[in-house]
């Protein structure tokens, strides 16, 4: 199971006088699922005996793919979905402009092959981009370095 | 829980498909002090800067299953997304600075066209319909996220703890927002002689409201440290754009800009035609059936 701890969402767990605060970050402005995912925990530690649980959101430090744990791509991986790759602390100045397609290469996570073409930048949430493989022919879906 | 549509027949719980059943404020549990400065000036900064976002994700999602191709369709649809979820932080953050009361549906759904702070770009009609076409609205995601991007770089710095946040976040976002754009303007350019016609057109047109991005706000200008002067963001969005004018072969428009309405616009509340038509549909829901769940 890929767990919010694997995706770097969970900053901090807290448990003071039998009250648990946890800490959780978005990964998009926009991502839909924050609400769910506070629900989730809530439901989570109220049937593990928390009866006083709050969830707290914080932006900053703003979450980045680096925050995945190695378990996290393994298991994305696994589910037929390609990690990102690392990309360290972003350089200081303006955000250089991109013209090109990314040039990096994005192994098939079905077959392994490495001949694979991104179709879309934007795949079916913010967070994933769409690739398909040459060889199995299969589309997969990468998450996008962030 | 096995099966993802079992989720989806809890009617009965709330917690489950949250959308429209009572949003959790945007800013739960964020550290938010107020930095000390003019409330009423940094609630119309938020608000500016919300605007912005709001309007042109609606404007954005209006082609979701109109573009030329489903990916586009989704790469649309996803950059809207992300600029909804930049609006919502931002009119949360304007709601709590306000403190009068109001909260972020309240600042989206019931305020009338005078009180948007938008800039007039954002609002402008650019399609899928009649008004507009999808080189216009390629060139004006090039000019919008190249614009934002350069800001929101300079915004990452200020003196309010979540403005400066929602930057940090939003920094990534437009960058990829950006890219695509351009790379877009570089494919219609080098495509057909028609859709070269068709980028031509589209910068043309929205490049008559590019100065209006640029101009220095009397509350921009009194935030000083919380709010970035976007006349200081010019310099990194000419040379931006002259790259991707050059990789595409393209010259710069030189189409005359549409001038403000004695020295007000779109930060003034002064809005083109196409807002109050906008606003119908972004809030007809919200406003006939006030307090509606689903």
């Amino acid at each position: 199971m890929l767990t919010l701890a694997d995706l770097g969402v969970l900053r901090d767990v807290r448990e003071d006088d039998g009250r648990v605060t946890v800490t959780i970050t978005p990964t998009y402005s926009g991502c839909p699922a924050m609400d769910e995912m506070r629900a989730d925990l809530v439901d989570q530690l109220t049937a593990a005996g928390y009866a006083d649980v709050e969830v707290r959101t914080v932006l900053h430090p703003a979450w980045t793919t680096d925050w995945i744990s190695e378990d996290g791509l393994r298991k994305l991986a696994d589910h037929g979905i390609a990690p990102p790759q690392r990309i360290g602390p972003r350089a200081v100045g303006p955000v250089p402009l991109n013209l090109e397609p990314p040039s990096r290469r994005v192994p098939c996570p079905r077959c392994g092959s490495a001949r694979t073409t991104e179709l879309s930048r934007f795949g079916s949430t913010a967070c994933k981009a769409l690739r398909r493989c040459e060889d199995c022919r299969e589309p997969f879906e990468q998450i996008k370095e962030l | 829980m096995d099966n993802a549509y079992d989720g989806l027949t809890d009617a009965g719980e709330e917690k489950h498909w949250a959308f429209g059943t009572g949003f959790t404020a945007a800013l739960a549990g964020v550290g938010r002090d107020i930095p000390a400065v003019d409330r009423d000036s940094l609630t119309a900064y938020c608000l500016m800067l919300g605007d912005d976002a709001l309007v042109y994700s609606q404007r954005l999602a209006e082609w979701c299953s109109r573009a030329p191709e489903l990916e586009e369709d989704v790469a649309l649809a996803n950059i809207a997304l992300d600029l909804l979820g930049q609006a919502r932080l931002l009119l949360s953050r304007a709601a709590e600075v306000e403190d009068a009361g109001r909260d972020e549906d309240a600042l989206a759904y019931l305020r009338d066209e005078r009180q948007f702070r938008n800039v007039r770009l954002v609002e402008l009609d650019c399609g899928p319909g009649p008004g507009g076409d999808f080189g216009t609205t390629i060139a004006r995601l090039l000019v919008f996220s190249t614009w934002r991007l350069a800001v929101f770089q300079r915004l990452v710095s200020s003196a309010d703890p979540v403005l400066a946040a929602v930057a940090a976040k939003g920094v990534k976002e437009l960058a990829y927002h950006r890219d695509h754009a351009a790379q877009w303007v570089l494919r219609l350019a080098g495509g057909t002689e028609y859709s070269r016609e068709r980028i031509v057109a589209g910068l043309d047109k929205v490049w008559a409201f590019t100065e209006e991005l640029f101009a220095t706000h009397p509350i921009e200008a009194e935030l000083d440290g919380v709010a970035v002067d976007p006349a200081a963001a010019r310099a990194e969005f000419d040379q931006v754009i002259d790259t991707v004018l050059s990789a595409a072969s393209l010259e710069r428009p030189q189409t005359t800009q549409v001038a403000a309405l004695a020295g007000q616009a779109g930060r003034d509340g002064i809005h083109t035609e196409a807002m109050g038509y906008l606003l119908a549909e972004l809030q007809h829901i919200a406003r006939s059936m006030p307090g509606a769940v689903w």
